[in-house]
């Protein structure tokens, strides 16, 4: 809405719209004020960012955020692998087209001697990560992640960065034990810190039609904050672009950050758009104009979790670059490996020369960093 | 905060009555090209400052208000933060050559290598974005097309030409009229509006079959537009037809060309022509060719290969060169920046271009062609993420709907061969920009 229709509105007599739209124009002059002098906005102010601000004024503001985050030039990412221990799932998300049913064809488990040799080819590769996720596998015990994390951490020095709370509650269910429990266990064996997938939208209306057999919002907000007592570091993600409304994207945002308010354990957010490819939700992908504004969103009303992940694997390595100006400060990493988004039929690679040349292609310095942030 | 508010709500209503008080105001603001609107702008220039005193702390953001007020950037609408929301967008390079845009001053070749050296991206969108919606307003344009490529065979073989192949060597092809006409016919239900002709130097065709090739369109759909034939080829026919330029394009124009594709420009530096495409015609012959079609008539696009060997200032230079071209006829309807793609050409040792590159073409272009209407985004080479994303950064034509191009996708060009009408909408409408359907010429169809 700008001044000059506003007044031709109110000229042409409709001056009740033109009012309302005036009005809304003046609430966006005061969340903009409000982000200028670093006062946290509110879900409405968020909502109203996003529908009426346009692309260059978000990016202006995410961009003031992470300059008052992280001064300076530096863009971080890590060097690491996914690996996908298991794509045998229950959960059966019909947003996913990585799982396959027990027994169905395809499905896998790997056995250690598949995942000693993705760890060698990533400390090969100068990887010092792996970010270990599966499906929820039926038949599958505390017992058998513990011997996974001893097996890695007795042969190699990588840090593991695994199981997500969907997996976390998986196993205590399985396991009839309480999820401090099986966090503690499962840090006794090797596990560093927790990936924030799974996350999807924390709303229940929406999971319960996206992902119906997969834990709800209180118990994946419940793992990460027994994680963060416990003195775990963990990420949140976001996926959106599917089944829930703009406002149910924004309560996402606020449960991340209530949380993140009580316990600091959030290392960083990734956002990412729902990329329906081979999956049962049949809607178009998020554009890059979407992506770039929930981006953006997210660095403004984050004002407590550090960092936000920009998502060249959804994204591709242009518009990865360009949300380097909307409020992302890491491009995550450089994933020797990723099984579950090319799935859905999106296959981007980028080798780290690559990330490398994105990041100074639009005038920043790349550094590469661990699960914490901190630099290498 | 409500009361911040509320003194923020009147001074939009001043501002509002201010701008409303003579519709002659409202109306010149809108014909920003015409003088008399820069006549009444000034005209009103102290009586505006005296009325924001209030609001803006010097006379500096009363003069910017003035002069970018009613545009969509929210900088634009917030009359009591202007000199902290240009904080956000301008540093010291920008700050002058903002001062130039708002004053809408043409802007010189220094100006230019500032601005393609500069790294403040946004701030080179939100320049941009004042002279795109001083032209364009909201709208954002597109096309229903149809591009045939005639033949690959190509005597010139440029070195970053994936497309080209040379007679007989595999992949080689060449279309029949009858297969030309075909491909129209078999299209003839959909609602396209331009017919987009693009194809090799092939020593083999005569000079008949081009005017063949454009009466055989025309008879099988008589209402077509057709944009056929570049600079390169157009002076390539005047050569085998043993013509002049002018009147080899007045007999194609005979036999139903309706205007021409902007491509072949390259860049212009003898130094790059040399390098990479060496049996091309100079610049000089290009921009001839462009202004002889101008001066009859015929309406042309421009366009610059950008992201192998040239320098930035080898960028400025041929953008000048396009803009002092311009001066002459206007006929050049749009400026269409092209991404140079690698793959399986003789440069493959060269990278794609990177977004911020291709955003960074479309600012820069949309803010040194003072005198051109449109610029464009090619979706087929930059993605049509970063077309829509360029919406917001210069451009204002998302292009068409494209079905069978074949010169990039030869050079590893992944995009989708179609981009359906549905998906142009949308993404033009998430990007908060009104989508116009046009023809060729930039007639807005009715709907």
């Amino acid at each position: 809405m700008n001044t000059l229709e506003t007044s031709t509105k109110l000229e042409a007599g409709t001056t009740l719209e033109a009012s309302t739209k005036l009005e809304a124009s003046t609430t966006l002059e005061a969340i903009t004020k409000k982000v200028i002098d670093d006062i946290r906005i509110t879900e409405e102010d968020a909502v109203i960012l996003f529908q009426e601000a346009d692309l260059l004024t978000l990016g202006a503001l995410a961009n003031l955020k992470r300059q008052r985050l992280h001064p300076g030039k530096m863009i971080t990412y890590i060097v690491d692998r996914n690996i996908n221990y298991t794509n045998i799932c229950l959960s059966k998300c019909r947003f996913c087209a990585f799982f396959r049913e027990d027994g169905a064809e395809g499905g896998y488990v790997l056995s250690q001697k598949e995942l000693a040799q993705k760890i060698e080819e990533t400390l090969e590769l100068g990887g010092i990560q792996i970010l270990l996720q599966g499906g929820l596998h039926p038949r599958l015990e505390l017992g058998y992640y513990e011997d996974l994390l001893r097996f890695i951490k007795s042969r190699y020095t990588i840090h593991i960065h695994g199981f997500s709370p969907p997996e976390i509650i998986h196993i205590s269910r399985q396991s009839n034990l309480p999820v401090q429990t099986v966090l503690e266990r499962l840090r006794a064996s090797g596990l560093d810190s927790i990936p924030g997938g799974g996350a999807e939208i924390l709303v229940d209306r929406v999971r319960e039609q996206v992902s119906p057999c997969k834990c709800n919002s209180r118990e994946w907000l419940g793992v990460m904050e027994t994680a963060h007592r416990i003195g775990m570091k963990t990420t949140a993600t976001m996926m959106f672009g599917h089944l829930e409304t703009l406002e149910e994207r924004i309560e996402h945002l606020s449960v991340v950050r209530h949380l993140q308010d009580k316990t600091g354990g959030f290392t960083a957010f990734i956002p990412w758009p729902f990329q329906p490819g081979n999956t049962s939700i049949a809607r178009p992908v998020s554009s890059g104009f979407e992506y770039l504004k929930t981006l953006a969103i997210s660095r403004i009303f984050l004002d407590n979790v550090p960092n936000i992940q920009a998502s060249w694997v959804t994204q591709g390595a242009k518009v990865a670059q360009i949300a380097l100006n909307f409020g992302a400060n890491d491009l995550g990493s450089t994933m020797i490996e990723e099984n579950v988004v090319a799935a859905a039929g999106v296959s981007f690679r980028l080798p780290e020369s690559e990330l490398i040349r994105i990041i100074e292609g639009a005038g920043f310095l790349p550094n590469r960093r661990t699960m914490d942030y901190a630099l290498l | 905060m409500k009361d911040k508010g509320m003194t923020s709500l009147k001074a939009v209503k001043e501002l509002i009555m201010e701008s409303t008080e003579s519709k002659e105001s409202t109306e010149s603001l809108e014909s920003t090209e015409s003088k008399e609107s820069t006549e009444s702008l000034e005209s009103k220039e102290s009586k505006e400052s005296t009325e924001f005193k209030e609001s803006t702390e010097s006379k500096e953001s009363t003069e910017s208000m003035k002069s970018i007020m009613g545009r969509s950037v929210a900088v634009n609408r917030f009359p009591a933060m202007v000199q902290e929301m240009l904080g956000l967008f301008l540093d010291s390079d920008l700050e002058p050559i903002y001062e130039k845009v708002v004053r809408e001053e043409r802007l010189s070749f220094e100006d230019g290598l500032t601005l393609f050296r500069s790294n403040n991206l946004l701030g080179l969108g939100f320049l941009a974005n004042l002279v795109r919606e001083r032209i364009n307003g909201n709208d954002a344009y597109y096309i229903y097309n149809q591009h045939i490529n005639y033949t690959n065979i190509c005597k010139n073989g440029c070195r970053f030409c994936a497309f080209s192949r040379k007679e007989g060597e595999q992949g080689a092809y060449v279309m029949s009229l009858d297969e030309v006409a075909k491909k129209v016919r078999a299209r003839l239900n959909e609602p396209i509006t331009e017919v987009h002709i693009v194809g090799g130097l092939n020593d083999n065709l005569p000079y008949t079959y081009y005017l063949d090739m454009l009466s055989t369109i025309k008879e099988v759909r008589p209402s077509i537009h057709i944009q056929a034939f570049t600079a390169v080829e157009i002076f390539y026919l005047a050569e085998i037809s043993g013509q002049s330029v002018e009147e080899t394009l007045l007999e194609l124009k005979d036999a139903g060309l309706g205007s021409l594709p902007g491509g072949g420009a390259e860049v212009f530096s003898p130094r790059v022509r040399q390098a990479v495409c060496p049996k091309k015609i100079p610049a000089k012959e290009w921009l001839e060719t462009m202004k002889t079609a101008h001066s009859l008539g015929i309406r042309t696009n421009a366009t610059m290969l950008y992201g192998h060997i040239e320098t930035l200032k080898e960028r400025v230079d041929h953008l000048l060169a396009l803009r002092e071209a311009q001066d002459e006829w206007g006929g050049f309807l749009t400026f269409i920046p092209l991404a140079f793609h690698p793959q399986n050409t003789r440069m493959d040792s060269l990278k794609k271009t990177s977004g911020f590159d291709d955003l960074k073409n479309i600012a820069v272009s949309r803010l040194l062609l003072d005198n051109f209407d449109h610029i464009k985004p090619f979706w087929i080479m930059v993605t049509p993420k970063i077309a829509q994303i360029a919406l917001s950064f210069g451009a204002d034509d998302m292009d068409g709907t494209v079905i069978e191009e074949r010169i990039t996708h030869m050079a590893g060009g992944e995009t989708a061969q179609v981009l359906p009408q549905s998906d142009l909408i949308r993404l033009i409408k998430e990007a908060g920009r009104c989508p116009r359907q046009r023809d060729t010429l930039y007639n807005v169809m009715g709907n």
